[in-house]
């Protein structure tokens, strides 16, 4: 049973390589279930990957990140580009059910254009990204997509995980995304290397434009990249030939002093930092008995323990007992 | 294993009766389900659009009397392209004659008319989805 089925894979995995819709479908999924096969699938697909130009589009809820994203589209594959698309939106915390609603913008395909879009829904994940998206984003890059965007869910502020995975991020803003003081806020603002004021045919987007460039002029940040700021009106492609040119010149920059090799360096030291954090985690909790757990958080409630140090006490008490760690002399 | 029911939900073709299909999405949402929302398709759209989101579903909404035209195309193609697996459900405004004949000769996993529970809807896609893993 177990062979057959790592024969199967097998064949998925050589029939996405050579673009089959399908299986590339298939493959996808099963790393988004965590599939026993899934590191399997990963470790096979990773070295045909890396060759894609990864942008990242994100930005407040209704801003108009789909709609971009389908007008990106339709320029890449009139350059006869290939194009992967993640979209991400939010799962309820209730159901854990979700409504993708990304495709609903996404129009202009035609069987003529190489595109694959797939939907992916955020999970528990607070970042702007599902668990699986960045492993989704690989494998349409190791089956041959040159373009790969990334949509994330309609961030806040702090939704930051976009700037870890893309080469490119384009934030996308409205006449109404707020006044100088929100544009100087940390965050969103900081990740930007293309902002988009879409729906600039509305009073207030000369505005938010200066405010951009004021707090662009002020920051102390050194960069060796000037974001720039573009106007759109995405849902009658007003400005898209501008912003499809600003983000080729961004990746002109990149191309030059290796500086892409740069970022997917520092990029990938940064995940490998959290996936390994988080199987350290995962060994650790697994030498922890849930009934111990339980007596703590009963014992912290009736005294009213600060839970800080209840933590610490309980992760020094449990590498104790575990004799992983030395005893108290 | 997370293993979701990926639903994809479509108005088909030119009908612009949209409350019903919202409603149902909605529902789906709330009972744990990833509901992917098209918009109006075509079938080619919405079988392609099945193709990349490995979908468990289609379900499609019609209530303009397109159902007999285009809803076999739908289970044709999918059936064309590899996706035996995928069950189509419709929901509409229709003669319960073709509702039967949807389901009857058509492939059409199941027809909800109007007044259908939406309890009832849900857990026809449970059970036929279960069936099938």
């Amino acid at each position: 049973m177990k062979i057959e089925k790592k024969e199967l894979v097998d064949e998925l995995i050589e029939r996405s390589l050579k673009g089959e819709k399908l299986s590339i479908s298939r493959l996808i999924s099963m790393v988004e279930r965590s599939d026993e096969y899934a590191p399997y699938i990963m470790e096979k697909i990773s070295p045909h990957a890396g060759k894609a130009y990864y942008i990242g589009v994100t930005g407040p809820p209704g801003a108009g990140k789909s709609t971009t994203v389908d007008r990106l589209i339709s320029m890449f594959c009139k350059n006869n580009l290939s194009v992967g698309v993640i979209a991400v939106d939010p799962s309820s915390p209730f159901s854990g059910g979700s409504l993708l609603g990304d495709r609903v913008r996404m129009n202009v395909k035609s069987e003529k254009m190489d595109v694959f879009i797939r939907s992916m829904s955020s999970g528990r994940v607070m970042g702007g990204l599902a668990r699986t998206s960045k492993e989704a984003a690989r494998i349409l890059d190791a089956c041959g997509k040159q373009i790969i965007i990334i949509e994330t869910v309609g961030v806040g502020q702090s939704e930051l995980d976009i700037a870890e995975a893309t080469d490119t991020v384009v934030v996308i803003l409205t006449p109404e995304s707020g006044d100088s003081i929100q544009i100087m806020k940390a965050g969103l603002m900081e990740i930007a290397d293309i902002f988009v004021i879409n729906k600039a045919d509305r009073p207030g987007a000369e505005d938010i434009s200066t405010s951009i460039r004021g707090m662009l002029k002020r920051s102390l940040r050194k960069r060796d990249w000037d974001p720039q700021i573009f106007m759109t009106s995405a849902s009658i492609s007003k400005g898209i030939d501008e912003l499809y040119a600003g983000i080729w010149s961004h990746y002109d920059h990149l191309d030059e002093n290796s500086r892409l090799e740069q970022r997917r360096k520092r990029q990938l030291r940064q995940e490998l930092h959290t996936r390994i954090e988080n199987e350290f985690a995962k060994i650790l909790w697994d030498m922890v008995h849930k009934k111990d757990i339980e007596q703590v958080v009963n014992d912290a409630w009736l005294r009213r323990a600060d839970p800080q140090n209840t933590a610490q006490q309980f992760v020094w008490s449990s590498l104790r007992d575990s004799g992983l760690w030395p005893q108290k002399q | 294993m997370d293993r979701k029911i990926k639903v994809v939900m479509a108005k088909l073709g030119l009908d612009i009766h949209w409350r019903g299909v919202y409603l149902v999405s909605q529902f789906m949402k709330e009972a744990g389900m990833d509901v992917v929302y098209l918009g109006n398709k075509f079938p080619t759209e919405i079988v392609e659009a099945a193709i990349e989101e490995d979908a468990d579903v289609v379900g499609l909404s019609s209530l303009s009397g397109n159902h007999l035209a285009l809803g076999p195309i739908v289970v044709d193609m999918l059936r064309e392209k590899g996706l035996d697996r995928v069950k189509v459900f419709m929901g509409g405004v229709m003669p319960p004659d073709h509702a039967k004949r949807l389901e009857k000769e058509y492939g059409v996993q199941k027809v909800f008319l109007p007044d259908t529970p939406m309890q009832e809807i849900i857990d026809g896609i449970n059970a036929a989805v279960n069936n099938t893993h």
